[in-house]
């Protein structure tokens, strides 16, 4: 009855409504440019680029997964297509002068993803699920096994080089430096973000959504779930293909490590360790893993331990992934009950942060004494050095992680019931369902 | 030419049930619990592991018992406290937890044994040539792995289809919920599935550790060609994969002995089509090790639920 | 609820994880960042060089360092992936580091030759160099060379031609079967053997030509089977790592009874082992610029003190000439500056670490030193040395000098 009553809706989005749309693009867009302004050191202007490629190709990923449904193992094969078709254009339009400036050369490699999903798409999308999946886990194999025998155009092991400032400059720009190439990074991020969202808007990307949740329904409603998926597939290959193509002009090199299954695996990692539920979710899970990889191998040397346990607790406790764990908290944050569940948490952070670093503390002794057991016996864990051989250390970091954890079981406690009060008073207020 | 195809049968035939060996676990899971298992590699290696340091201390025959069981104690474990949490979010969530799985185990194996491969060796009661075709020697060893394979399908496929607990575990996999009506701890048969599972990919680990290398990144040397046997055998279909597996260790080791190309057939094709001529110049032998995965995507297209499966996911 | 927070926090220790991990860096040290796999599947090789050259820079450090500076090793973790070595080698110039070492697979000597050059291009005054020392495809000091580059491994075409003037004087091989992995490497090996036999024993008859996937076959008795049926007595291949290890033990199991003449039989953990385990007895041999057991003090008082330290053998005699040879070079420069080691290095003469003279060419900087064939089996007293605590060691079968391991180049190097 009350939608009845209910006002009709407005034809055109009032002022404030249009700013709050445009307005988070805008703001993206200046956060993008000051970015370098803040942290301008060599490493970092390499971290923000590989950190943008990430997120175009872990985006493009999500358009599978995450929208239609679709559990691919091979999405590398168009990130790396898209790459080598990429250098190798560069190489001839370097070749042969042509007046075509470096920002463009992504969209090679866009088309290039583009062509062989057109091309491999149809029989691949003919069924979801497990089928899919297996299918795409062969032809991946395939194509990155081809890539060491079919030498002269993968290069072989060694792969293909170019140079990326042999192109034309424009603005006075060669495209040697970092910052440059940041910038376009940035651009071209920025560019694909907003079609990807874009698409998600059109009828076609809520069949998608529809052909993941019941595909059945799908056809009786009149679509084909066959023909969207593969328009879907055919849309995340060009998306690929444009982060092959930057991955290749950023550095300058193409082989067959593009293609393999390592490359597809970090894609399903960041977009499922970002949230595959939100549109967000894949650019949180890109940041997190990109930084993720570079940083950890410098800390400790057992960081595929770590890096299994991360994922394993994200996928046991948060399986919507970090956008969706942050997403959760909406309806607290509207029923204006953040405060209250800020403070329970952070009486909760000390014990749980003190079983953490007696783990950690354990691991990194155990590893010091079975794995790297020349180099003494000082480890440095959280900036503190400790020696590794005094019982002491071994207390503390047995103690740490039994009391955090008997202390932590109660805070945990406290925490669900804080949650339970700050949702009771947002489903009063109508915020939550 | 003769000497040849018998040869190359024998090493067919062997490789191949060294393959279902190891993906005979695999199969259980992937087609029991539809838990597609990233980590049954691992497990694989933590049996070659486990077998190789009880054999030192115990010799090989006990660890032949023991190994499998340790591992498969520890499958049972992870699921019934990882898996079973993460079944809940989804297909998805369970393959990402055995991906994280894989990569701890591996690092574990690596803290505890170094990155280095381990000397295991061939029991010395096993040591010896067993026969010799046309000045070949086959090792007593590989015809004990035959045995083993073999034995093993006829346990599994009798235990399965004829005894009463295989019929609860079909059953329970299509019908959890009507077979907790009828009183049995649903629960506790997926964990037993599971841990019997790794048991089994724990005795391929111990039994092929000395035939091929103990090494901490052995796991994935095997991995992606378990999921070919499986999906071209079917899934639900244990005789499907021993189909699979051997099919597949014919067609490579075939393949291995042909040393014709497309210029061999067709006479050679010039310098200047550099691209084609890669394709012109490959011979069959080159391309021998991933013609099962050209297997795998045309069964796929063609008959998605494998030669012998009775169903698709 | 409680997951929420475990997650939490665990979504606040990963930033807070910098602080894991590290030593403290000595300031005012030469550094030298070593970018080779330390996880992954080249680790065991990754972790072994990296304690050979610690072992290297304290024994130079003790003898009063470079120009009084101490030289300090950084490691970095490239994972074999070619694009992870150049952010690492982004990394490592960022961390101060102007000379790069690496050696494991040529893709990813290729790209760092490739970047170091880029890099230096662009970055003028600000150059780096980049030490190879074991990424032996011979296009990086041919048709890929560069300035900044310069290796110290013999290259497949060296190690060929000197492996093929020894099949010269041994009557005993007549049919030669080839099984390489197919990729760059295993290719210029291939056509190396090819090329170089027919010009030196032009009665040799190959009678076999293979090339399988790389890392990927686990079954070699097929291609055991076409060894045999094919009739040769020995077989060349570069195979190394596991390809090597399983296809000696497929021979072993089949019974074939031919001579192995390897690149990397001795290069790595693992391989003696599965030697051993076949029982071929001074089957395998392999060319190398310095394996133990050559009677020369000095190396073998070294090989002593490297085991007793870190429990590993040598697999890099020529790492030992790299670093000995950056010193002085610098010392000759009286500067650590790279543009200047590097013009010091060219041309440079000294004594290698087992005894005899090598020279870095100018032409395509490629270092040239005497060259061994050596086989493993059992040991007599003049070998002392055993591998893996098997008992079995390495025993000197030839010694190619130096001047015939030479071979032309067709780099055509651009100086500064």
């Amino acid at each position: 009855m009350s939608d009845i009553s209910a006002p009709l809706p407005r034809p055109h989005p009032l002022g404030y409504e249009t700013i709050r749309f445009y307005g988070i693009w805008i703001a993206a867009a200046v956060v993008l440019v000051a970015l370098p302004r803040i942290f301008s050191s060599g490493a970092a202007l390499t971290t923000f680029s590989l950190i943008g490629i990430s997120i175009i190709f872990a985006m493009s990923y999500n358009i599978l997964l995450g929208q239609t449904g679709m559990l691919s193992f091979g999405h590398a094969v168009y990130y790396g297509l898209g790459g080598f078709l990429a250098i190798h254009g560069m190489n001839m339009l370097a070749a042969s002068k042509a007046w075509i400036p470096l920002p463009l050369v992504p969209l090679i490699g866009g088309v290039a993803g583009l062509t062989f999903a057109l091309l491999l798409g149809w029989v691949s999308t003919r069924r979801s699920g497990t089928v899919f999946a297996m299918i795409s886990l062969g032809v991946a194999e395939l194509v990155a096994s081809s890539a060491l025998i079919l030498r002269s155009f993968f290069g072989g092991e060694a792969g293909i080089t170019t140079n990326r400032t042999q192109l034309l400059h424009i603005f006075g720009w060669s495209f040697g430096p970092q910052i440059q190439i940041y910038y376009m990074v940035a651009g071209w991020t920025l560019l694909a973000v907003i079609a990807m969202y874009a698409l998600t808007r059109t009828p076609w990307g809520r069949m998608c959504n529809a052909v993941r949740d019941n595909p059945e329904r799908v056809q009786f409603v009149g679509y084909d779930p066959h023909v969207i998926r593969y328009m879907a597939f055919c849309f995340a290959g060009f998306f690929a293909g444009i982060a092959g193509g930057l991955s290749a002009i950023n550095f300058e090199i193409a082989n067959a490590a593009y293609l393999g299954a390592a490359q597809s695996g970090t894609a399903l990692f960041a977009a499922y360790i970002g949230g595959i539920g939100f549109f967000i979710g894949p650019i949180v899970g890109a940041i997190f893993v990109t930084y993720l990889s570079l940083v950890l191998s410098d800390l400790t040397s057992v960081w595929q331990l770590y890096f299994g346990l991360i994922f394993i607790c994200v996928v046991v406790f948060a399986p919507g992934g970090v956008a969706g764990l942050l997403m959760k908290h909406r309806p607290v944050v509207r029923a204006g009950m953040l405060l209250s569940l800020l403070k329970a948490y952070l009486v909760a952070l000390v014990p749980t942060a003190a079983m953490l670093a007696g783990l950690v503390l354990g691991i990194e002794i155990i590893v010091r004494h079975t794995v790297n057991a020349t180099e003494g016996p000082n480890i440095n864990v959280f900036g503190i050095g400790l020696n590794s051989t005094n019982p002491t250390v071994w207390l503390l970091s047995v103690g740490l992680a039994v009391a955090g954890y008997a202390l932590g079981r109660r805070t945990w406690a406290y925490v669900a019931r804080a949650w339970d009060h700050a949702a009771t008073i947002a489903r009063e207020k109508g915020y939550l369902a | 030419m003769f000497e040849l195809i018998i040869i190359s049968t024998l090493n067919g035939v062997l490789f191949g049930m060294l393959l279902f060996l190891m993906a005979s676990g695999l199969t259980v899971i992937f087609s029991m619990l539809g838990v597609l298992n990233f980590a049954h590699s691992s497990f694989y290696m933590l049996g070659a592991f486990f077998g190789f340091q009880l054999s030192r201390w115990v010799g090989f025959w006990p660890a032949l018992v023991i190994g499998p069981a340790l591992a498969g104690l520890l499958g049972a474990a992870v699921e019934r406290f990882g898996l079973r949490n993460a079944h809940k979010n989804g297909h998805v969530a369970e393959l990402l937890f055995t991906f994280g799985l894989a990569f701890a185990i591996e690092e574990v194996v690596q803290m505890i044994w170094g990155k280095s491969p381990v000397d295991y060796r061939v029991p010395v009661a096993l040591d010896f040539p067993a026969f010799t075709v046309f000045s070949t020697n086959y090792p007593a060893y590989k015809m004990f792995m035959l045995v083993v394979s073999v034995a093993i399908f006829a346990v599994l496929l009798i235990s399965v289809k004829r005894t009463r607990v295989g019929l609860i575990v079909q059953a329970a996999l299509t019908h959890p919920h009507m077979v907790g009506h009828l009183g049995h701890n649903v629960g506790r048969i997926f964990m037993l599935v599971f841990g019997f599972g790794t048991a089994l990919a724990a005795v391929a680990g111990v039994i092929a550790g000395p035939a091929l290398i103990t090494q901490s990144n052995m796991a994935s040397l095997f991995g992606p060609i378990l999921f070919v046997v499986v999906v071209v055998g079917g899934l639900g279909s244990l005789p499907g994969a021993f189909i699979a597996s051997l099919l597949i260790g014919l067609l490579q080791t075939f393949a291995v002995s042909i040393n014709g190309s497309l210029a061999s057939v067709l006479g050679p094709l010039g310098p200047d089509h550099a691209f084609l001529s890669d394709i012109w110049n490959v011979t069959v032998a080159q391309i021998a090790p991933i013609l099962p995965y050209v297997l795998m995507v045309l069964i796929l297209i063609f008959r998605p639920m494998g030669l012998l499966g009775t169903r698709e996911t | 609820m409680r997951k929420i927070v475990m997650t939490a926090v665990l979504a606040m220790a990963v930033p807070a994880m910098p602080l894991l991990g590290g030593t403290a860096r000595a300031q005012d040290a030469v550094k030298i960042g070593v970018i080779d796999p330390l996880s992954g599947g080249g680790a065991s090789v990754g972790e072994v060089n990296v304690k050979t050259f610690q072992f290297i820079v304290d024994e130079l450090n003790a003898k009063g360092g470079i120009l009084g500076k101490k030289l300090e090793i950084v490691p970095f973790d490239n994972k074999t992936n070619p694009q992870e070595s150049l952010i690492q080698a982004q990394k490592a110039i960022d961390a101060g580091v102007r000379y790069l070492t690496q050696g494991n697979g040529s893709a990813v000597g290729g790209a760092l030759s490739d970047f170091v050059t880029k890099y230096n291009d662009r970055n003028p005054g600000k150059e780096v160099l980049y030490f190879n020392f074991a990424a032996i495809d011979p296009i990086l000091t041919n048709e890929k060379c560069s300035f900044w580059h310069f290796r110290w491994d013999a290259n497949s075409d060296i190690k060929m031609a000197a492996l093929t003037n020894y099949i010269t004087d041994t009557p005993a091989v007549k049919k030669v079967y080839l099984i390489n992995q197919d990729y760059s490497f295993g290719d210029s090996v291939r056509s190396g053997a090819r090329a170089m036999l027919a010009k030196k024993r032009p009665d040799i008859q190959i009678v076999g030509d293979e090339l399988h996937p790389l890392l990927k076959v686990t079954d070699f008795a097929p291609y055991i089977a076409k060894i045999k049926a094919s009739g040769a007595d020995s077989v060349i291949t570069g195979n190394w790592g596991q390809d090597l290890t399983l296809l000696l033990k497929a021979s072993a199991d089949a019974g074939l009874k031919v001579n192995w003449y390897t690149y990397y039989a001795g290069a790595a953990t693992g391989v003696p082992t599965a030697i051993k385990q076949t029982g071929l007895n001074h089957q395998v041999f392999q060319i190398s610029e310095g394996p133990p057991n050559l009677g020369y003090a000095p190396a073998d008082a070294f090989e002593k003190g490297l085991r007793a330290k870190y429990g590993v053998s040598l697999f890099l005699p020529r790492a030992v000439n790299e670093f000995r040879m950056l010193v002085a070079a610098a010392e000759k420069a009286k500067s650590i500056d790279p543009v200047k080691v590097a013009f010091a290095l060219e041309g440079m003469e000294v004594d290698v670490y087992d005894g005899g003279k090598g020279f870095m060419r100018k032409d395509d900087h490629q270092f040239f030193q005497p060259l061994y064939i050596s086989s493993f089996g059992e040991r007599t007293d003049k070998e002392p040395f055993d591998e893996e605590k098997t008992g079995w060691g390495w025993k000197l079968v030839a010694k190619i000098d130096t001047d015939q391991t030479l071979v032309p180049t067709t780099c055509k190097m651009q100086r500064p």
